[in-house]
């Protein structure tokens, strides 16, 4: 068995990247995500991998642009204000389909915000974010763990699909601290993918660009996008169900209210009232069909987030009028506690 | 009959779209012979700019990136930390290298990435249509400064190689124009020179290109490459900046 080790989230996301053959981390330095970078940076020291510090968010993600499009693994990490420099090169990434691995551990905005934990950034994240027609992938674990699985399970799903792939965490997340397993070390191959620029020896010249002047090409490139979301959209889905079958009234969170919700459950469980939660793992693509099959049948749902009501907007393009849906939030860094949440079921149970 | 002069292995035979008296297709060509001459064809990889010289990736016979208006540089950055013996160089404007990718530039400098940047100084923003640089020579005028810059609304040209020689990063920096067969020979030289740096591991090389835009500069070829001899390159002295290679 491997060794169980009790570790930060941001230093495990930071781990995981490692595990899953990452040596090229570029960032710039963000509450509540600084972990990440001091982590690394002493790892790839170790290791022999390239840290830069960069000057910019911008850099930063350039930089990963330059690494991923060798079709070399590489990471970047940052916090809300961070994220919304990097989405340019985000943009990029996706027009051009270079794979990167995006962490952002979401800090209360807008603007500079605060430092507390938020889910403010899920637009930014599921809708595309930068300008033009295109998704990122994104993953919300809701535990250390399920940092490091999903950490190593972007890498894969950044080169499967020559995609930008995000990890959504909030500031409780990677501040967290709860013990992990990591599994064995990746090796790394030198094979690298064809598309990618490793020198024309043998073949002809490799062109990345996201420059396409003639309208019909462009055309073509946002319908081949289209085509590989639906592809996630079909293959990719992922969620957690915790006691659905029976209950009358369904959560739907994600990320660490999803854990604060579950508490809710188990205690309304005591309690005789049949409740259930239903966790989107991956956010975009959504898991609309899952969540349309829970919800029937329900008295209502409660969507609880750390932000204004952005999930919730999916939750109802999903589920339609079928089932009332109720809306619980706080923002700015406040955290929700399970009392608040209980408070606010029983409200709904007797309306 | 033996042949005397051809295209270069790393130039494909595409016809350029560039401008009559522009200097983006010679610079191609001094970069493709260089690389050729180095044999370095297949283990060079381009990174080339927002701006007119966004076509160099139909040009250029070897692996070629785009790259984000400004970060031209950091994306040459991650290409260089893969694969550090390959030649990696950025083709980059005034507007790309001076203006929007001002930090990304002083820091690949300062870092001293062992990359080589091919600077291309127009004194305008050629492909949005003759637009103000940072690099615009004071009483210059352009579509956005119709009565001729001024110090007082618009700030004066920077000269941004000099800067960047100040960076003991900065291994190799050289400032140089195509105006005859003989700045074009000279020209070609120190493109070779910034690569032999970056061949040697030495640090950062530059290569500002004083170049010419005919069309927005609403002069003939013959009397762009004039100003650049005149009036240019005295704003922006011809030489070699800085070279500890």
């Amino acid at each position: 068995m491997r060794e169980k080790v009790l570790m930060m989230g941001n230093e495990a996301i930071a781990e995981a990247a490692i595990v899953a053959g990452c040596r090229h981390y570029y960032g710039y330095p963000i509450t509540p995500q600084n972990e990440i970078p001091n982590y690394i940076s002493r790892r790839l020291e170790e290791l022999g991998g390239t840290f830069i510090q960069s000057e910019s968010e911008l850099a930063a993600v350039n930089m990963v642009f330059g690494t991923g499009l060798t079709g070399t693994r590489a990471m970047t990490s940052s916090s809300s204000p961070g994220i919304s420099l990097k989405q340019e090169g985000i943009s990029y990434l996706a027009a051009a389909e270079v794979p990167a691995v995006i962490v952002n551990i979401m800090r209360g905005g807008p603007g500079l915000g605060g430092i507390g934990p938020s889910q403010s950034d899920y637009f930014q994240a599921v809708k595309g974010g930068g300008h033009g027609d295109y998704h990122s992938f994104v993953f919300a674990p809701s535990s250390v763990q399920e940092s490091v699985d999903v950490v190593i399970d972007a890498f894969d799903i950044a080169d499967k699909y020559r995609t930008p792939v995000m990890i959504l965490g909030d500031g409780i997340l990677g501040q967290l601290m709860e013990p992990v397993v990591f599994p064995k070390m990746k090796e790394i191959k030198n094979e690298r993918p064809k598309w990618a620029l490793t020198g024309c020896k043998g073949r002809k010249p490799n062109v990345i660009r996201s420059l396409f002047l003639d309208p019909y090409v462009l055309e073509n490139l946002n319908k081949r996008l289209e085509k590989k979301y639906d592809k996630w959209k079909k293959d990719e889905v992922r969620y957690e169900e915790y006691c659905v079958k029976d209950a009358d009234i369904l959560f739907v969170a994600y990320g660490t209210l999803a854990r604060i919700c579950k508490a809710v459950v188990r205690d309304a469980r005591k309690e005789g009232i049949k409740a259930g939660l239903i966790r989107p793992i991956t956010l975009f693509p959504f898991p609309e069909e899952a969540l349309k099959k829970s919800a029937r049948g329900k008295k209502f749902l409660l969507v609880v987030e750390m932000s204004m009501g952005q999930m919730l907007e999916d939750v109802k393009l999903a589920i339609g009028d079928s089932v009332p849906i109720h809306f619980y939030s706080r923002t700015g860094g406040v955290i929700i506690t399970p009392d608040e949440v209980y408070g606010v079921m029983k409200k709904y149970l007797k309306m | 009959m033996e042949v005397k002069f051809k295209r270069p292995e790393s130039m494909t035979d595409l016809h350029m779209l560039y401008c009559s008296g522009c200097g983006h297709g010679i610079v191609h060509r001094l970069i493709a012979e260089v690389i050729d001459e180095f044999d370095m064809r297949e283990k060079t990889i381009g990174v080339i700019p927002v701006g007119c010289a966004a076509f160099a990736y139909d040009y250029f016979n070897f692996d070629v990136s785009e790259a984000p208006h400004g970060r031209t540089p950091c994306v040459a950055t991650g290409i260089k930390r893969v694969f550090p013996d390959y030649f990696v160089f950025s083709y980059q404007g005034d507007g790309d290298l001076a203006a929007i990718g001002t930090g990304e530039i002083i820091h690949t400098a300062n870092r001293g990435e062992n990359i080589t940047v091919i600077f291309i100084n127009n004194g305008n923003y050629g492909m949005t249509g003759g637009q103000m640089a940072p690099t615009t020579l004071l009483n210059q005028k352009t579509t956005t400064t119709q009565f001729g810059r001024s110090a007082k609304l618009h700030g004066y040209p920077l000269k941004i190689s000099e800067m960047l020689a100040v960076s003991p990063g900065s291994a190799f920096i050289v400032r140089c124009c195509l105006t005859s067969p003989k700045r074009i020979i000279e020209t070609k030289r120190y493109i070779k020179k910034a690569f032999e740096t970056q061949k040697e591991k030495k640090g950062f090389s530059l290569v500002e290109v004083l170049s010419s835009c005919p069309v927005n500069w609403k002069l003939s070829p013959v009397d762009a490459n004039k100003r650049i001899e005149e009036i240019v390159s005295k704003e922006y002295p011809l030489g070699v900046i800085r070279d500890v290679a």
